[in-house]
């Protein structure tokens, strides 16, 4: 290289270059956290999308406006990308004061490399806090018998929807077995209409497929085995019969053609649904909001339908079981100053949850953690929906967490990987639980 | 990873140019220091990563070959090179033909050529994955152009079968970079003398075997050039596959590096994923060298008897 040599224009290419990385370091940290006026500044990630976003950041502001003592810098990141980012900012030490998460699994790794704070104390001295949100909503957040989150916003099962309107045309009726399924499986494909929507590139979209005929079949101790990491407990004939009815569903063509390349960050599952291009889609709670801003007048004419995943014959599962997020889960950052977490507690107390909050999330048609929240759905046009998952949340005997976000993240992408090889039928059943219980505990 | 492949740059040229033949090494010195700081540094970094146990988060634990073990014990670690070579040899051959022609088509002088140029310049300004985005909206079986146009051979589940979307890859990777390497060629065939083709037509040769017997032969530093930024760059694709199908469907457009980010990002292995780096790393080294040794020695001259 050096034998080169080296003409003005590289010289002045490399002068620049070294110009920018200056620049680029500058601007590496940002300093203490302090604002201008003295007061602490705490930070907070959470996820970007209608309609949690305005509700989220609505919260922050709110709380900025108060005499708190400092503000907090509110950062929205779509979907996919934050569980990448976060990860990296705390494996860095840059995360933000205030993290925001699924529990489970994922928190368990934070818990595990020190770096979010135990919260069992603070919650003790308020029980307040603690007393009005669901109980239910604890388990995710609790690790080791200690709590490292405060359980938020929603509850969110997992929904079988329908296109009503769809199934009124072919003279269907909703489901009430999975043998009704693979009915109208053939019934809605000999009228030239999907059977059931996916947006299977997401890959956690085909996982609450599994999630639901583990347990309708097998009862929810077949994953809570899988959970902990119980030697070779993928071998349970109830895996076998879920993995394969799931195969047979696939070949029957019972989804959307080229699901496997569908998003479902770009909600287009969701706009197959209610286009009517597909009849129904197994997805969570919150698609409820999205398809009433998305879906012109589709949910306001009542042509969306739901109902609870129906049993499958012989299967041992309870029918009012469900999948799905219990809540979502804010952490402080341990790294953070005295000062910020000082400051987040603060918000946590008073902010997180607010009345206004509680409204937005009940106008969004979604469920908040809150104890009597169904006392706030009388008035609201969606109040049939509120109930049913208020209800469906309640009543289930189990409410299981998501399985990626229930397991660590090393088995959960294992998992996530293996179920994408399962619906494009690349592997077989047994090839799965093979793959699956080589990675138990892990 | 491109600076490995400096076009061959020869002395006498340089001395030629002003008599600025002076000792100019130090000049040298920001352009290594970057180098030591962004490319040796985090190298040796990762190399010494490869050897622990890492979720990303809590303490860094050394553990000898686990990850190595690990890595080289996993079918999916051949089936993502495989990919990798797949993609690398297919955008190879489907690029340089392609790039070669309009690279010489673009050298004429001719008006509408430097306007076509020009034109044909625009997709190289747009970033990746943006490229991937639009493409994805545009194959989209469901809502994209097919049914748009009602075209039932546009409407094929383009990133949902293994071997289409590793087309659509190829395709979507070379309608990006065929401008850059057409570029290139442009500049390479602009340098070749008049005289060669001149004598040439005297000899009353068409512009076919012109074409062979001249422009070919002429280009051959040209064409490992562009090679060499090929193959190299082909090793590092990331946004673009990520994107547009994220490895899927299944495993199908899995290349290295999206192999790495998966086990490291995702499934919080960075011990794996390090391995996985420097296993790039080496077999980037490797190609660029064997593309230079092709090239045979920088001395041989192309202009004999010119």
């Amino acid at each position: 290289m050096t034998r080169i040599p080296m003409s003005r224009r590289s010289f002045l290419t490399l002068t620049a270059g070294t110009g920018a990385a200056a620049a680029l370091a500058a601007c590496g940290s940002s300093g203490p956290g302090t604002t201008s006026d003295g007061g602490a500044n705490a930070t907070y990630w959470f996820l970007s999308g209608a309609p949690g976003e305005t509700i989220r950041g609505g919260a922050v502001e709110r709380f900025n406006k108060g005499d708190n003592g400092g503000k907090i810098t509110p950062n929205a990141v779509q979907n996919d990308a934050y569980k990448d980012k976060i990860k990296t900012a705390i494996g860095a030490g840059q995360a933000p004061t205030i993290i925001w998460g699924w529990g489970g699994g994922g928190l368990k790794s934070y818990v595990d490399a020190g770096q979010v704070e135990d919260l069992t104390d603070w919650f003790g001295q308020n029980a307040a806090v603690k007393d009005r949100l669901f109980p239910t909503s604890f388990g995710p957040a609790t690790i080791n018998n200690k709590i490292y989150a405060m359980p938020a916003e929603t509850v969110a099962p997992i929904v079988l929807f329908y296109n009503k309107e769809v199934f009124d045309k072919a003279g269907a009726t909703p489901p009430q077995s999975w043998g009704d399924i693979m009915n109208l499986v053939t019934l809605f494909n000999s009228k030239k209409i999907a059977p059931f929507s996916l947006g299977g590139q997401s890959r956690w979209t085909n996982m609450m497929w599994l999630e639901f005929l583990f347990d309708r079949i097998g009862g929810s101790e077949v994953f809570q085995a899988v959970f902990e990491g119980e030697k070779d407990a993928w071998s349970n004939p109830a895996a076998k019969q879920a993995l394969t009815e799931m195969q047979k569903l696939i070949n029957a063509n019972g989804f959307i053609k080229g699901f496997s390349s569908i998003t479902a960050d770009s909600n287009a599952d969701q706009a197959l649904l209610y286009t009517g291009k597909a009849a129904m889609m197994v997805h969570g709670a919150w698609t409820y909001g999205s398809m009433q801003n998305d879906g012109g007048s589709f949910v306001k004419d009542g042509k969306l339908g739901w109902m609870n995943f129906p049993p499958v014959e012989g299967g041992k599962g309870d029918p009012s079981d469900t999948v799905g997020n219990p809540g979502q889960y804010y952490s402080i950052s341990s790294k953070a100053t005295p000062e910020q977490k000082e400051l987040a507690k603060k918000f946590f107390a008073n902010g997180v949850l607010d009345d206004t909050e509680v409204k937005g999330w009940v106008d969004a048609g979604q469920v908040p953690i809150v104890k009597g929240a169904d006392a706030s759905f009388a008035g609201s046009k969606d109040a049939e929906f509120l109930k049913f998952i208020y209800d469906t949340s309640a009543n289930a005997k189990t409410f299981a967490q998501s399985w990626d976000q229930a397991l660590s993240p090393t088995a959960a992408e294992a998992l996530l990987d293996n179920i994408a090889k399962l619906f494009q039928v690349s592997i077989s059943p047994d090839q799965f639980i093979t793959n699956m219980n080589a990675v138990i505990g892990k | 990873m491109t600076t490995l492949a400096p076009p061959a740059v020869r002395e006498t040229k340089t001395t030629v140019n002003g008599g600025r033949s002076g000792p100019v090494a130090w000049m040298a010195v920001p352009a290594l220091l970057m180098f030591l700081a962004f490319g040796v540094v985090p190298l040796l970094g990762v190399v010494a990563l490869s050897f622990t146990t890492w979720d990303g988060l809590g303490d860094i634990h050394p553990s000898g070959l686990t990850s190595w073990r690990a890595v080289l014990g996993d079918p999916g670690l051949l089936h993502a090179l495989w990919v990798t070579f797949l993609i690398m040899a297919l955008s190879w051959l489907f690029q340089t033909p392609l790039s070669l022609l309009i690279g010489t088509f673009l050298a004429g002088r001719q008006r509408y050529r430097e306007v076509l140029a020009v034109l044909y310049f625009l997709p190289l300004l747009l970033s990746s994955a943006a490229l991937a985005i639009t493409y994805k909206a545009l194959l989209d079986p469901n809502f994209g152009l097919g049914p748009g146009l009602g075209s039932s051979l546009l409407t094929q589940d383009w990133l949902g079968r293994g071997n289409l979307a590793l087309g659509v890859v190829v395709f979507v990777v070379s309608w990006q970079f065929i401008p850059f390497h057409s570029l290139i060629y442009q500049g390479g065939v602009r340098q070749i003398p008049v005289s060669l083709y001149e004598a040439a037509q005297l000899d009353g040769a068409g512009t076919v075997r012109q074409f062979f017997r001249i422009t070919l032969p002429q280009l051959k530093y040209t064409i490992i050039t562009s090679s060499t930024l090929m193959v190299v760059g082909s090793l590092t694709f990331f946004d673009l596959i990520y994107v547009l199908t994220a490895g899927g469907p299944s495993d199908a457009t899995r290349a290295l590096a999206l192999d790495m980010y998966q086990r490291g990002f995702k499934a919080s292995l960075m011990g794996p994923a390090s391995a996985i780096a420097v296993i790039l790393v080496l077999v980037g080294l490797a190609l660029a060298l064997l593309l230079r040794r092709l090239g045979g020695k920088a001395d041989d001259s192309q202009l004999e008897g010119a």
